[in-house]
């Protein structure tokens, strides 16, 4: 680990000011990954500025819906009773996710902004256009299996990590930012981005840019949910491929449907295409497998990870089919019914 | 706001105050010492091991303010002012005075054969109290799923469960 000053912020003024015009500050709040990154000589902060005082500790009412602070911790998130009675998505898939010391130590500006877990990138004895833009890509032709299959760019083939961002994509939730110009609300769809010919950077926020909230609008698709993540443990890993979905219906027909995908790309996958396509059709294999094939249609595989394409196609259908039936997987009963 | 800038680079400490294992310390710490190596390292308190020191296989699970986190990941400046306790403090937990005394949960993990080269037991330990303090965990397949940061390469899990199950219905008991 570099050497670094360390300093605490008491405000989110502060905050943005400690951060003044140093490239290489960071924020700190769980650790759970910079300091991991850090260990690895892949972030090397000049200096680390200790958020954890900073007063964005609350889930609040908000419009209709919760406005949940930036320093809240996963574990916090997933087990409190409006988060658990009003988007269960969002607490099964947060408990989908690390171990229980890892969420109670991460918070949810911590986890939107995680990097991704690609071999290259955390070695950095090899090439990596995120961690050194120019030095290429190793990742395509090498090992791949983890890699994404949708929009993945010559430059990067990288995959987000992250489990709750799965479910806040298909929530559409919103993330509220401070920072030297001002505050701003990002829609979740743009908060991460592509790689395109820049995959050094991981999402929309600009220099200087603090998380202070993810809101969530008001939503109520009752017990027509789920998250389901399929890797090569039962636990304790990332997704090879992970589906979160869910489905407002009138009777057996889809009123509105929202998917999201984890473990495919840069960023949580949605297809608004497919979402239009399920709306107004009978909740039924058929429907749901016509939408996958949409959604997949684009996929390109790689040397190694050609398999995520099939098994995501049968994710949707059957994480449809949870949904459909109100059925939510289970996070802890791992036998996918 | 504390702004501690020396040069990055210089030796730089921060005072802070922990209280280990019911024990008030003082220190003075570097900014990029973690919480795991400074138990270790410069408290002598040897019960938390560094299995992996990244985060993956829970050897170094202790309790901060009754929460389980990964000693490994945490900064030991960002705990300025909590109470720590470690697999040498649990018996201090349960209230047992004198040496040699256990919690509970070492007793059931004796009795129910729940180690083997021992390396994970501490992470084990702290890491099942923390499970009991969260008060999720209820079946046999929730105490697994909860247990899941915890790694054991001998493969003592079934009895690991078998404890933690027999000391929570001990407590509902209660």
């Amino acid at each position: 680990m570099n050497r670094f000053d360390y300093v605490r912020a008491d405000t989110v003024a502060d905050a943005i000011k400690a951060l003044g015009t140093d490239p290489s500050a960071r924020f700190i709040a769980g650790g759970t990954n910079l300091v991991d990154l850090m260990k690895y000589n892949v972030e090397k902060p000049g200096r680390l500025i200790d958020i954890t005082r900073l007063p964005l500790k609350n889930i609040e009412e908000h419009e209709g819906g919760l406005r949940i602070g930036a320093l809240v911790s996963n574990a916090d998130l997933a087990y409190d009773a409006s988060i658990q009675s009003r988007y269960p998505l969002l607490a099964s898939a947060i408990l989908a996710g690390a171990s229980a010391q890892l969420r109670n130590a991460a918070s949810t500006g911590g986890n939107l902004n995680q990097r991704t877990r690609c071999y290259y990138f955390y070695d950095e004895g090899t090439p990596c256009n995120k961690r050194e833009p120019g030095s290429g890509c190793p990742a395509i032709g090498g090992v791949n299996r983890i890699h994404a299959i949708l929009g993945a760019s010559g430059a990067c083939i990288a995959t987000n990590p992250s489990d709750m961002c799965v479910a806040l994509a298909a929530l559409e939730a919103t993330v509220q930012v401070s920072g030297p110009e001002g505050n701003r609300a990002i829609a979740f769809a743009d908060y991460h981005r592509l790689p395109g010919d820049d995959p050094a950077k991981d999402n929309t926020l600009k220099p200087g840019e603090i998380v202070v909230s993810v809101d969530l609008p008001a939503t109520d698709y009752g017990p027509h949910h789920t998250y389901l993540k399929l890797r090569d443990r039962l636990s304790y890993a990332f997704a090879l491929v992970s589906v979160a979905a869910a489905l407002e219906l009138d009777g057996q027909t889809i009123k509105t449907a929202r998917l999201a995908l984890g473990g495919v790309a840069h960023k949580p996958w949605r297809n608004q295409e497919a979402e239009a396509l399920l709306q107004g059709k009978p909740a039924t294999r058929e429907s749901f497998k016509a939408a996958a094939d949409l959604i997949l249609r684009e996929a390109k595989p790689q040397s190694e990870n050609g398999f995520k394409i099939e098994l995501a196609r049968r994710a949707i259908v059957r994480g449809l089919e949870q949904a459909a039936a109100g059925t939510p997987q289970s996070q802890s009963d791992k036998r996918i019914q | 706001m504390l702004s501690e800038s020396g040069s990055a680079g210089a030796d730089v400490k921060i005072g802070i105050t922990l209280t280990i294992n019911g024990e008030r310390r003082e220190l003075q710490v570097a900014p990029w010492t973690t919480l795991l190596d400074l138990l270790r390292e410069r408290l002598d308190l040897t019960g938390t091991k560094k299995g992996c020191d990244h985060g993956q296989c829970g050897a170094c699970t202790v309790l901060v303010d009754g929460t389980r986190i990964n000693s490994c990941l945490a900064l030991a400046v960002m705990k300025d002012g909590a109470e720590i306790t470690t697999v040498e403090g649990l018996a201090g937990l349960a209230h047992r005075q004198g040496a040699n005394t256990l919690h509970p949960i070492q007793e059931a993990f004796v009795e129910h054969d729940a180690f083997q080269c021992g390396y994970c037991t501490p992470g084990q330990l702290c890491s099942s109290v923390g499970l009991m303090n969260e008060g999720h965990a209820k079946t046999r397949d929730e105490i697994r799923e909860a247990m899941s940061g915890n790694l054991c390469r001998c493969g003592a899990y079934t009895n690991i469960v078998d404890a933690i199950e027999e000391v929570m219905h001990q407590g509902a008991a209660r």
